[in-house]
């Protein structure tokens, strides 16, 4: 293990709804490039320990760290534009705007109102945003609503206004979610591609999927982390077993490998 | 649609047909009472087009734009109250409560050149102003529509109490005041007010139609629709929001004024609750997020509204009220957004 400092920090993160603790002390680091898979049964806190690290919530004990310093106190725009990226469970695309529109914003993030105003976009830019495009094969619906495309189209656009933001922390909540079998393989081959340039969390059920990324897995539990290593070791753990045996969500996607 | 080419371009022109007739055939055709009353509806048709660009585009439902209608109304009321004075002298209801010197603020307003200014800056610095906080607390929705309507009432109770400073609910008469040697109610200056709200009914809508049609406006549509989303990419949409309230606001004020020295007066009525809500109403059915929907809403709605009232005093509110139902559940895009039917930016 090299002395790289973390990219990402979560220290004794603790959160509570009404009494109820959503987060408990959890730990995670991240290190600078890596790829790292999170799963977790249904409430185990995946998607809450993703909104305090953009600024969503509010922890009421511990801390955040982003390339050392915190990030507690500061709203989800100044996250975003430090360089955390997310891409939503359900895909949120811009419904009334073009999908060539979509990446056109995702790609001006760090835009002030005036540069928006009397500035175009440049030439590389447009060229990125047509790159983007094609690779996820939305070339012909580029001028059409975006609200009127299909399910996987959106996971794939939003994915794509993910990459146009261009952050160095990428935090995907189930990329591969209704997707079909060979456009979850394209999406593993498009975070495993990601990872190294940047840094890659995934928060996915599909056991499959997150065996494709080769990553190591860091298991969540009841608000804390229960393990973490290689998918091998994880899935032979008896702490994770049992979980998962508590919980039938998972259960036959973690049994039949 | 696409192999009727001559068929697209009538649905989108036509819209502006009917305008250009109505400003530029109307003033030879209809008589000096009935052109004033279409001055007067074109220059609601600007505040219109800022309750699009918030509401339309942006999402932000106000019903508060009375508030800065009204202000851009008593500036230039101010001012022409001043304006036809021998030095010294002090508009005359001041006599009425025995105020005996002018009132600090009134004293800028002596000057044209301040009053241009005011006319469109007061209102966009307390529209920027109770915008940034709301916004910046996250008010939203309904909470918001709520606070724009009580902030209207304030304004409302303020102006109508204060007598010794803007003559309380009596409001401001401009009609006998003069500009360039000629009453301000003549027929002459009315034209030329006509053809001036023609030409800012134009140049307002060219800003709007700048500020949405770029990705400037895109930002306004994804806060619209998705405004959570748009912050975690790293979009300030408070500054947006704040920004475009203003813009709103002076487009709010500069309507005001011009409907004033139209109207000849400028009352707290202006900012009376039910008004604000027309102005949605004129939005709502001329159609939302079409800019030049809201002149013609705001233009036929008021046309409609004096003609019924001309003859069937009583029924004109039933009418509006089902126009409005009518539109909400028959053409929820009003009815621009029905003909035009959807299209997509480029």
């Amino acid at each position: 293990m090299t002395a790289l400092k973390p990219l990402l920090e979560l220290r004794d993160v603790s959160v509570s709804f009404d009494g109820f603790w959503a987060l408990k002390e959890l730990n995670l680091s991240l290190r600078p490039g890596e790829l790292r898979a999170v799963i977790g049964p249904n409430g185990a806190g995946k998607t809450t320990f993703l909104d305090v690290i953009t600024g969503k919530l509010k922890p009421q004990r511990g801390d955040v760290f982003f390339r050392g310093s915190s990030l507690l106190g500061k709203s989800e725009n100044q996250i975003a534009r430090l360089g955390i990226g997310r891409k939503f469970q359900t895909p949120r695309v811009y419904q009334n705007l073009s999908p060539r529109r979509n990446l056109e914003l995702a790609i001006s993030g760090q835009s002030t109102p005036l540069q928006l105003l009397f500035g175009g976009l440049d030439g590389a830019a447009r060229d990125r945003v047509q790159h983007l495009l094609a690779v996820v094969g939305l070339e012909e619906q580029a001028h059409r609503l975006a609200g009127g495309l299909s399910h996987g189209q959106k996971q794939w656009l939003e994915i794509a206004m993910l990459v146009a933001q261009d952050p160095d922390l990428l935090l995907v909540d189930e990329p591969v979610a209704g997707l079909s079998d060979a456009e979850t393989e394209r999406t593993a081959d498009l975070l495993k591609r990601l990872a190294g340039e940047h840094t890659v969390l995934v928060i996915e059920h599909d056991m499959e999927f997150i065996r494709n990324l080769q990553a190591p897995v860091t298991v969540l539990h009841e608000g804390h982390v229960l393990c973490e290593g290689p998918m091998e070791q994880v899935q032979n753990d008896p702490r994770v077993i049992e979980v998962y045996l508590g919980s039938d969500a998972d259960l036959e996607t973690m049994e039949d490998h | 649609m696409n192999s009727f080419p001559w068929l697209k371009a009538w649905r989108r022109w036509l819209p502006w047909l009917v305008l250009v007739v109505a400003a530029l055939v109307l003033p030879i055709v209809l008589p000096p009472f009935r052109l004033n009353l279409l001055g007067r509806f074109l220059s609601l048709g600007i505040v219109a087009l800022g309750i699009d660009l918030i509401w339309g585009y942006t999402g932000l439902l106000s019903l508060g734009q009375g508030i800065f209608f009204a202000l851009g109304g008593y500036a230039l009321g101010m001012h022409l109250q001043l304006g036809s004075l021998a030095p010294g002298q002090l508009p005359e209801f001041f006599g009425l409560y025995g105020v005996k010197s002018l009132p600090g603020f009134w004293q800028p307003f002596t000057s044209p050149l301040f009053t241009f200014f005011a006319i469109w800056i007061v209102p966009a610095l307390v529209a920027g102003l109770l915008g940034y906080l709301v916004f910046r607390n996250r008010i939203k929705g309904v909470y918001f529509s709520i606070l724009t309507q009580a902030a209207l009432l304030v304004f409302f109770n303020f102006f109508n109490g204060q007598q010794k400073l803007i003559n309380g609910t009596n409001g401001l008469k401009t009609d006998t005041a003069k500009v360039f040697g000629d009453l301000v109610g003549s027929d002459l200056v009315q034209k030329e007010l006509f053809w001036l709200t023609v030409v800012l009914v134009v140049a307002a809508w060219w800003l709007c139609r700048w500020l949405t049609k770029g990705r400037f406006g895109d930002v306004l549509v994804a806060i619209r629709d998705d405004e959570p989303r748009l912050r975690f990419t790293g979009y300030n949409t408070t500054s947006y929001k704040t920004l475009v309230f203003a813009v709103a606001g002076a487009l709010a004020g500069i309507s005001g004024a011009l409907y004033t020295v139209q109207s000849g007066i400028v009352s707290p009525q202006f900012m009376a609750v039910p008004f604000s809500i027309e102005m949605v109403i004129w939005v709502a059915v001329g159609g939302r997020g079409t800019l030049i929907g809201a002149v013609l809403g705001a233009v036929l709605i008021n046309f409609a509204k004096s003609l019924v009232s001309e003859q069937l005093p009583e029924t004109w509110l039933f009418i509006q009220g089902g126009l409005f139902l009518l539109v909400v559940t028959a053409l929820p895009d009003g009815l621009l957004g029905w003909w035009w039917r959807r299209e997509v930016k480029p």
